[in-house]
C-alpha cells in the first residue's frame, strides 16, 4: 500500500500539463480552494489586528531561527528533564531509523500516526513497511490517500483532489484488506463517509502500543510540543498508546510559551478557515498516569540548516503549514498539488524544495520556482508573512547561475544577441528591417516553439520608428 | 543516544548543532517586544454564543441546577467521572483506572474545564482534578462539560498566560470534525460527536 511515490516526477510544465488535461481534477479543486477562501476571508476579517498579528508571528519566528542554536539546547534540555528522550537526525534516513528502532524496541508491527508532514517528507512509512511495521494513517484525508494508494496533493488536506463519490469508492474498495470494512450502505454523504472512518480506525486506535506524530510548534522554555487538529484522532494517538514518538522539524521552535498565543490565533483562522479549530493537544514529557510513558522527540534537519543558511530563503523556515498559499494560489488551482512532484506543494512548495535540496542537482526541482505568475497573492495571505514572490525571483536567479558553463541555452544565445544588437545603431537599424520577414519567417518554420505555443507572436509594423522619424523629419514633413 | 547514530565519529547532535550556528552565524532579529498581561474575564454571552456556532449544545444555568441538568444532558447514558468533579451523576461509573476498551464501552463523560475562551468559544482542560486523564474526556461518544462563568477569558492570549504548559492541556472548539471532504466542515469523527456545555453563574 506504499507504492505511489513522488520520485522521478517529471518537471513542473510536463506535469503541469497533465494535471491541466484532467477536468475533474479541476473541479474538485476549484471548488474547494473557493470553498475554504471564502471561509478564511470571514474569520480573519473579524480581528482588526490581522496584521498585527501576522507582523508578530513572523518577528517571532525570525527571532526564533536567529538564535536557533540557543532554542534547540534549552528545548532539549527541557524535553529531557520532563522525562522524554530527545534524538536528533541529520537526514530523512537517520529520522526513520530512530522510530523503526523504537517500535522495534516494543516488538510491534504497527503504529498509529497523527497527520504529520514531517513524517511524510522523510518517507517514514515506506521505511517502517521495509521493516515489516505498518503505519496507519489516522486523518481522514491521510487515510483516503493511503487506502487510495494515492499521492498527497494538498498540506492540510492531502486528499483535496478527490470528491465525496471518489471517496466512497475508495473505502468500498480499500477498507476492508486493512480492517474493518465499509458499512455495506455507506453513502457518499459526508457525515456517512466520516462515521466510516471513525468506525474503522476505532479498533486500531484501541489497540495501538505505539503512536507517531509530528508538532505544529516545540516550546523550547518548557519542552512543550503542540499539535493543531480536528478530528480527535490526533488526541487518540498522542494519548492512548503507551509510547509515543514525535517527529519534528528544527524550524519548530518557538521560544517561549508566551509567544505560542500568536500562532494559535493565526494557524486555524489561515488553515481550515475556523476562528479554532476542534482540537489542539499540547504536553511536555511524561505526565505520570496520564498518556504515553515513553515518549520520543525526534529533532530532525533534512535540509533546514540548507535553507536556514540562505539569506534570502530562510524566511521559509517560518512556515506553520497552514496552507492558505495554496488555496489562493491561480497555478495551485489549476494544476492541484502533483505537479510539484513533493509532499510540499503550492507557492510554499515551489520555494521550500528548492531550499530543502538545493538547486542545480534535480530537474525537477529546479523548475519549481518558475511554478508561479509572482501575482503575490500568496504572501498576501501568509500569516507568518513569508514573501514568497521574492524568494521565487532569488531562486531562479540561483537556478540560473548552478546552470552557468556547459552549452549555452537558446534564451541565453538570444539574450547576448539582443544585448550585441542594441549596442550599435547600425545593428540594430538593419535588424529592424529585417524583423517584419523575421517573423514571418520564424512563423512559417516553427522557430522557437516553446515560447510561440503559449503566446502570439506580434506583427512586426512595416516601418520601424527610426525609418519612420528620418522619412518624415520626426512627422514635420 | 550512539545507538540510533550511523557509527560515524561525529554524532547526530553534533552535526545538526553545528550546521545550525553556520547558517546563522551572520542572522540577527530581536524578538517583539511584549507587555505580560493579567488575564481579562471575558463575556459569557459571547462564550456561550460561540460554542454554539461549533454546533455544540449550549445551556446556562444557576449553581444549584447544574446536577439536574447534567441528568437531563445525559438522559439515561452511562457516564464516566473523574475525581473531584463535584457533582452527583446518578449511575456513573468512577475512573479506577479503565482501559481505553472499558471506556469505549462507555456512553458518556462529564468533566470541569480549567478556562473557557469567549472570543473563540473554545474550552480547555489541563485534566486537573474534576476534569480526569486525557482519554476520559476523548473516548466517550458525550461529553458533558461544566464551565464556571468566571472561568472564561477574553481570548486566546489570556488563556495561554493564565495556563500551566507543564500540565497536559486540550483545547476543545465544539465536537469532533473534519474539514478533508471538498473543504467543507462536518461534525462527528474520533473525538467525542456531541458536546454538551453547561455555563454555571
Amino acid at each position: 500500500m506504499t507504492g505511489a511515490t513522488f520520485v522521478g516526477m517529471p518537471a513542473f510544465p510536463e506535469a503541469a500539463r497533465a494535471a491541466l488535461a484532467d477536468s475533474q481534477l479541476r473541479h474538485n479543486l476549484a471548488h474547494a480552494t473557493g470553498t475554504i477562501r471564502g471561509k478564511r476571508a470571514r474569520v480573519v476579517g473579524e480581528l482588526d489586528d490581522w496584521e498585527e498579528l501576522r507582523t508578530r508571528a513572523a518577528g517571532v519566528k525570525d527571532a526564533a531561527l536567529a538564535d536557533l542554536e540557543t532554542h534547540l539546547l534549552t528545548l532539549e534540555e527541557r524535553l529531557t528533564a520532563a522525562g522524554a528522550t530527545v534524538h536528533w537526525a541529520r537526514d530523512a534516513a537517520e529520522a526513520s531509523a530512530v522510530v523503526a528502532q523504537v517500535a522495534r524496541a516494543h516488538e510491534v508491527d504497527e503504529v498509529v500516526k497523527v497527520k504529520s508532514m514531517a513524517t511524510v517528507e522523510i518517507g517514514l512509512n515506506e521505511a517502517l513497511a521495509a521493516e515489516g511495521i505498518a503505519a496507519w494513517e489516522t486523518d481522514l484525508a491521510e487515510l483516503i490517500v493511503q487506502l487510495g494508494d494515492d499521492l498527497p496533493s494538498h498540506i492540510l488536506v492531502p486528499a483535496i483532489h478527490r470528491n465525496r463519490a471518489e471517496i466512497r469508492q475508495i473505502f468500498v474498495d480499500k477498507m476492508a484488506a486493512a480492517g474493518r470494512p465499509a458499512p455495506d450502505d455507506l453513502t457518499e454523504v459526508p457525515s456517512e463517509l466520516a462515521n466510516a472512518a471513525r468506525l474503522h480506525l476505532r479498533e486500531k486506535f484501541l489497540r495501538a502500543k505505539v503512536g507517531v506524530s509530528g508538532a505544529n510548534f516545540a516550546v523550547a522554555e518548557t519542552g512543550t510540543l503542540v499539535v493543531v487538529e480536528s478530528e480527535g484522532n490526533g488526541r487518540m494517538c498522542l494519548t492512548l498508546p503507551e509510547v509515543l514518538v514525535s517527529v519534528v522539524g528544527i524550524e519548530k521552535v518557538v521560544p517561549t510559551w508566551a509567544e505560542l498565543d500568536t500562532f494559535l490565533q493565526v494557524l486555524p483562522r489561515s488553515s481550515t478557515g475556523e476562528r479554532m479549530n476542534p482540537y489542539t493537544s499540547t504536553w511536555s514529557g511524561v505526565t505520570p498516569g496520564d498518556g504515553p510513558q515513553e515518549v520520543h522527540v525526534v529533532l530532525v534537519d533534512n535540509g533546514r540548516t540548507r535553507a536556514l543558511a540562505d539569506e534570502v530563503g530562510r524566511q521559509a523556515l517560518r512556515c506553520i503549514r497552514c496552507s492558505a498559499c495554496l488555496n489562493v494560489c491561480p497555478v495551485y488551482e489549476r494544476t492541484g498539488g502533483h505537479a510539484y512532484g513533493s509532499v510540499y506543494p503550492g507557492p510554499i512548495g515551489a520555494i521550500l524544495n528548492p531550499l530543502l535540496k538545493g538547486v542545480g542537482v534535480d530537474e525537477q526541482v529546479d523548475s519549481l520556482p518558475y511554478a508561479s505568475s509572482l501575482c503575490g497573492a500568496c504572501y498576501e495571505v501568509c500569516p507568518v508573512k513569508i514573501d514568497i514572490p521574492s524568494v521565487l525571483v532569488d531562486l531562479r536567479a540561483q537556478v540560473v547561475d548552478a546552470h552557468r558553463g556547459g552549452r549555452p541555452s537558446v534564451e541565453a544565445a538570444a539574450m547576448k544577441g539582443a544585448g550585441q544588437t542594441f549596442a550599435s545603431s547600425r545593428r540594430l537599424g538593419l535588424a529592424q528591417r529585417l524583423t517584419g520577414l523575421g517573423t514571418g519567417l520564424a512563423r512559417r518554420l516553427g522557430l522557437a516553439p516553446a515560447w510561440s505555443s503559449a503566446r502570439d507572436l506580434p506583427t512586426a509594423p512595416p516601418e520601424s520608428f527610426r525609418a519612420w522619424w528620418r522619412r518624415t523629419d520626426g512627422g514635420r514633413s | 543516544m550512539a545507538a540510533y547514530g550511523r557509527g560515524s565519529l561525529v554524532s547526530a547532535r553534533d552535526e545538526v548543532l553545528r550546521r545550525v550556528r553556520e547558517a546563522t552565524a551572520s542572522a540577527t532579529a530581536t524578538p517583539p517586544a511584549r507587555e505580560s498581561r493579567e488575564p481579562r474575564p471575558g463575556d459569557v454571552d459571547r462564550f456561550a454564543e460561540r460554542v454554539a456556532d461549533y454546533k455544540a449544545v449550549v445551556e446556562r444555568c444557576g449553581p444549584d441546577e447544574v446536577e439536574a441538568r447534567i441528568a437531563a444532558a445525559l438522559d439515561g447514558a452511562v457516564a464516566v467521572v473523574p475525581d473531584g468533579l463535584g457533582y452527583a451523576v446518578p449511575g456513573s461509573v468512577p475512573d479506577d483506572g479503565l482501559s481505553a476498551t472499558d471506556l469505549d464501552g462507555i456512553d458518556a463523560v462529564v468533566t470541569l474545564a480549567r478556562v473557557g475562551v469567549a472570543e473563540t468559544g473554545t474550552i480547555v482542560l489541563d485534566h486537573g482534578p474534576g476534569q480526569g486523564r486525557r482519554a476520559l474526556s476523548l473516548v466517550p461518544d458525550l461529553h458533558v462539560c461544566v464551565v464556571r462563568a468566571d472561568q472564561v477569558v477574553a481570548d486566546v492570549p489570556d488563556a495561554v498566560a493564565s495556563l500551566d504548559p507543564a500540565r497536559p492541556l486540550t483545547w476543545i472548539s465544539g465536537p469532533s470534525a473534519t474539514s478533508d471532504i471538498e473543504l467543507d466542515r462536518v461534525e462527528g469523527v474520533h473525538g467525542p460527536r456531541t458536546l454538551h456545555v453547561l455555563v454555571v453563574g
